[in-house]
């Protein structure tokens, strides 16, 4: 059980794919302005990584090596078009704000680096685990970034307004660089920094 | 068992082929009618955004109720009855040879063909109208913009409102046509001048207030210079004479009478 436990748990501290692997920031910088765009995200990138690792995993033993990045693709692609279309039928406001970034999980190298690296070399149970961990993992820098960006740049969490803004006769002066994608990345350089001081092992040797 | 053989390739390509595009087509024809009530209702918000009647929570559906659709025929500036005007499809009847014709200047909004017909929103305040909505539609950097332009119905000059329910371009850039605060740039601009020529305009950079001509001009969007050129051309098209001219000089002429 404990092989399973490190599959999925791992990935969300240990091996974060956005902390550790730097993988998939694109998406991390353009989608956090809000958490409402930031959780549908983390949604649809857990349901297409679960799903697509699954997938792929189930077919790994008759892919032709030659066509197998291919193949891989046109899973992740078909996965997300599907997430696509109910995201336009029931939630269309958070799909329109989210506009491309959603067709854009497609080129996210987390969803095509597990399919490669994990999905292709184990069993279905297993490459589902694995997907959901690394998912989890992304969404966890998401919502971090979300929440500070959110709260910082409109003073507001999901649209609730909790710091009272001084255009509104209130006494918090909103920081508009937190509504920018570059604070994402200040905020992202900042948790990879604290995760480091925690976990000595991820801080890399230089050669 | 050797994977890598030629038919053996085709057939595991083919067959993967075939259950994705299954999956996804049965989810976009299962999803396509709850996508259409959205986007009908999505349609249904921006023109009560255009008209200034829209408040975030209200019942869409019921504020709508207020608004009187009419279909126009572009040439002679007449309203045509006859047509149900939640069911006319401008789009639909663009691409249609008999209900539709060619743009006389088809570089000015970058669109070749348009339907003969329009359907026009009007708003009325008591008995008096208030506000005519007129949709406009050209293209922009990536993608043809949709939007509806509303003008002050006592002096059919006065923009009370642009906005684009329907567009593709770059989220930041040219996507920042739907920010509230450059859509509120338009409020109060003037789209025509006395003699009735279209001069309204999105100009590159800020427009200085001191300028004459600052009531005709609004701030072009920086880093979407062939967004805004497009917005400035749609507008110059539908505005002008092959557009809703005739129909704009008529009522007109009907309330000055």
């Amino acid at each position: 059980m404990g092989k399973a436990r490190e599959t999925l748990l791992g990935p969300v501290l240990d091996d974060n794919p956005i902390a550790l692997q730097i993988l998939g920031i694109c998406s991390a910088l353009a989608v956090t302005s809000k958490m409402e765009t930031a959780v549908t995200m983390c949604l649809a990138v857990i349901f297409v990584l679960v799903f697509s690792n699954g997938a792929i995993s189930l077919i790994r033993n008759y892919m032709p090596s030659s066509i197998r990045m291919i193949m891989q693709m046109t899973v992740i692609a078909s996965l997300v078009i599907i997430v696509d279309q109910f995201l336009r039928a029931y939630a269309f406001d958070i799909s329109k704000q989210l506009s491309v970034f959603v067709g854009l999980i497609i080129t996210n190298c987390i969803v095509m680096g597990r399919a490669e690296a994990f999905a292709m070399k184990n069993t279905v149970g297993t490459s589902m685990l694995d997907g959901l961990g690394n998912a989890l993992g992304y969404s966890l820098i998401l919502l971090v970034v979300g929440v500070l960006r959110e709260l910082f740049g409109s003073g507001n969490l999901f649209g609730q307004e909790l710091l009272s803004l001084n255009t509104e006769g209130g006494w918090y002066v909103p920081n508009g660089l937190m509504l920018l994608p570059p604070s994402a990345f200040f905020i992202i350089g900042g948790f990879i920094w604290l995760l480091r001081s925690f976990k000595t092992e991820q801080i890399e040797q230089e050669a | 068992m050797p994977r890598d053989t030629i038919s053996k390739t085709f057939t595991v390509a083919l067959l993967l082929c075939v259950v994705c595009s299954v999956l996804v087509s049965s989810a976009a024809v299962v999803l396509r009618p709850t996508q259409e009530v959205n986007k009908a209702l999505d349609k249904k918000r921006n023109i009560l955004i255009a008209a200034g009647l829209y408040k975030e929570g209200i019942d869409i559906d019921a504020a709508y109720q207020s608004i009187e659709p009419k279909v126009l025929e572009f040439s002679t500036g007449e309203y045509v009855e006859g047509i149900d005007p939640a069911s006319y499809d401008a789009r639909r009847a663009a691409i249609n040879p008999a209900t539709s014709q060619p743009t006389s200047d088809s570089e000015r909004a970058g669109i070749k063909r348009r339907a003969k017909q329009a359907s026009v929103y009007l708003v009325s305040k008591g008995d008096r109208l208030d506000k005519v909505i007129l949709p406009v539609h050209g293209k922009g950097l990536w993608s043809t913009l949709y939007g509806f332009i509303a003008l002050d119905a006592a002096d059919l000059t006065t923009i009370k409102g642009l906005v684009f329910y329907e567009h593709a371009e770059t989220p930041g850039l040219g996507g920042e046509v739907d920010n509230p605060a450059w859509k509120a740039l338009w409020i109060g601009k003037r789209a025509f001048d006395d003699t009735g020529k279209v001069r309204i305009s999105v100009i590159k950079g800020r427009v200085d207030p001191a300028d004459k001509a600052a009531k005709f001009k609004v701030d072009g969007l920086s880093g979407a210079t062939i967004t805004s050129r497009g917005v400035h051309n749609m507008l110059r098209y539908w505005l002008s004479a092959d557009g809703y001219g005739p129909y704009l000089a008529k009522l007109k002429t009907q309330g000055a009478a």
